[in-house]
């Protein structure tokens, strides 16, 4: 599903990002990120989002191979894959139902198919009753809510959450856990990036560790401990 | 594109005009001074050429024959002048058609000061050919040729009114290309900061657009839409103004300067339209993609 051979990121000369990953993350696993800030975390998301490139290695995801991928594939690849942000990133100026089908829209969905797949979403989220609410009438935990039923509306085969809780209280952060896992449980594959070392230790999922961009530790019911 | 995400890439068009309220409506106003400056320039410049052209018909040299060149010499003078390339026509005048127009030119309400010359026609070997040329540039050539003919003794040219008419002809036509290029490029830079604006104020939703996997067409149209609706909104406004501007000048000149009805001749508004019309609206049009396509290129590699 998704795998890195010797991957190296330099973003200038001499500093490495990432220096030599290897990484194989299966269909249907459920896999925590940790590392304190600068251990290449952030740049790997954005290497299998395909914003950046890598100096050296290879990139496979879904079967294809991101080095050789050409710019005008790059939207059909990234359809494939929903993604959740600490800061949520909704359209302020846009309902609830809005947001959602404008995933959809984008992806050029019929009006039929998101009149019947945005309500399905919000009803997974529990936010069906709120679908004519704006952005800021909502609390963070239900804003990340409606940000992951548009992640998932386009029924992705990865989620990738950077941080999707690290605005949100414990209980919400719980709330939006949950989520995630059912998002799995449905057969995706869902990536957490993240710091909170509460969840990850509860959960018993995957845990891959990474420091000064190699990964350090990959446990298959890891915990994790902030090194401060 | 799908019919549905053509009508949605227009309602985010239009609805991109209306966040950017204050930005859309600059360009409008300057891409309509624009086309406003450009319809005004070309009503001038059209009307212009209408009048010289007009005047250029009635620029005629005049041939005068030797005092015995036979009257088959004289045919044949006209038969080779009307088969010159330019000659428009060419006007026997006989010399009592001479006098007569020189009596009405001259003497004009005191026809009794020509009273002495009843019986004797002062201009008895005057009788010519007027010759008229589509385009005075040509005059010289004809002029050369009718020297030239056998039994011909002068040729009255008028070679200030000539040159002068075609400068005046030529200057129009460099100034006004000039204007119009100034023109269009301001507009195109006008277009391009609204966009750019535009492009600003909503990238963080084109980062989400471009997560989510929209394809770069699917980013790019409305923003080409809301430069097109302001590069048409731009180009109606003035185009309808002129429209009634232009009846309305040319009757307040007419009315105003009633000497001028005898001398020139304004072109009807709908002979100028057919071709402002569709030119202006092009224009705007044109302009409103050319400046949001390439200015959205430069701002979209996500």
């Amino acid at each position: 599903m998704i795998e890195l051979k010797d991957v190296k990121k330099e973003y200038s000369k001499g500093i490495a990002a990432l220096n030599g990953i290897n990484l194989k993350i299966n269909q249907g696993e459920f896999v925590f990120i940790v590392g304190d800030s600068g251990s290449g975390k952030s740049t790997l998301i954005s290497l299998i989002m395909k914003e950046i490139d890598p100096t050296s290695g290879t990139i496979v995801v879904n079967g294809q191979n991101l080095n050789r991928m050409k710019h005008r594939k790059i939207p059909m690849y990234r359809r494939g894959i929903g993604v959740v942000f600490q800061d949520f990133r909704l359209l302020k100026d846009r309902n609830i139902y809005e947001n959602i089908a404008f995933a959809q829209r984008v992806t050029e969905t019929s009006s039929r198919v998101i009149k019947k797949k945005v309500p399905a979403a919000l009803s997974l989220v529990g936010l069906a009753q709120k679908y004519k609410s704006y952005p800021k009438e909502l609390s963070g935990g239900e804003q990340q809510r409606v940000a992951i039923a548009r992640a998932i509306v386009n029924e992705p085969a990865i989620l990738l959450a950077d941080e999707p809780t690290g605005n949100l209280d414990p209980t919400n952060s719980w709330e939006i856990m949950k989520l995630l896992e059912e998002a799995n449980d449905r057969g995706t594959t869902v990536l957490v990036v993240t710091h909170n070392q509460e969840i990850v230790n509860e959960m018993k999922k995957r845990v891959i560790t990474m420091k000064k961009g190699v990964i350090v530790s990959d446990e298959k019911k890891g915990g994790y401990k902030h090194e401060n | 594109m799908k019919i549905s995400t053509f009508g949605y890439s227009m309602r985010q068009g239009v609805k991109n005009i209306g966040r950017n309220k204050m930005f859309s409506i600059a360009s409008v106003a300057t891409m309509a001074a624009c086309i406003f400056l450009f319809g005004l320039f070309y009503a001038i410049v059209v009307n212009f050429n209408y009048i010289v052209e007009k005047a250029e018909k009635g620029v005629a040299i005049t041939v005068f024959f030797n005092e015995d060149a036979t009257q088959a010499q004289k045919d044949a003078i006209g038969t080779k002048l009307k088969d010159t390339d330019g000659v428009l026509s060419v006007n026997y005048i006989s010399s009592d058609e001479a006098w007569d127009n020189f009596q009405g030119d001259y003497f004009g309400e005191s026809a009794e000061l020509a009273e002495g010359f009843k019986s004797d026609n002062p201009l008895a070997n005057s009788d010519n050919y007027e010759v008229y040329m589509d385009d005075v540039a040509k005059q010289k050539d004809v002029v050369d040729f009718a020297l030239g003919l056998e039994g011909v003794r002068k040729v009255n040219k008028s070679d200030i009114v000539a040159k002068t008419l075609t400068s005046v002809n030529r200057l129009v036509g460099y100034v006004s290309i000039a204007i119009i290029i100034i023109l269009l490029a301001v507009s195109v830079f006008l277009i391009s900061n609204t966009v750019t604006m535009g492009v600003t104020v909503r990238r963080e939703e084109i980062a989400i657009m471009k997560y989510i996997g929209a394809k770069d067409g699917f980013v790019r149209a409305p923003f080409i839409f809301e430069g097109l609706i302001i590069g048409f909104i731009g180009a109606v406004i003035p185009l309808v103004l002129l429209y009634f501007m232009y009846e309305k000048a040319i009757q307040y000149v007419m009315t105003r300067f009633s000497l001028l009805k005898n001398i020139i001749d304004f072109l009807p508004v709908i002979d100028v339209y057919r071709t402002l019309l569709p030119v202006g609206l092009a224009l705007g049009v044109g302009i409103g993609f050319i400046g949001s396509f390439f200015t959205i290129r430069k701002h979209l590699r996500v």
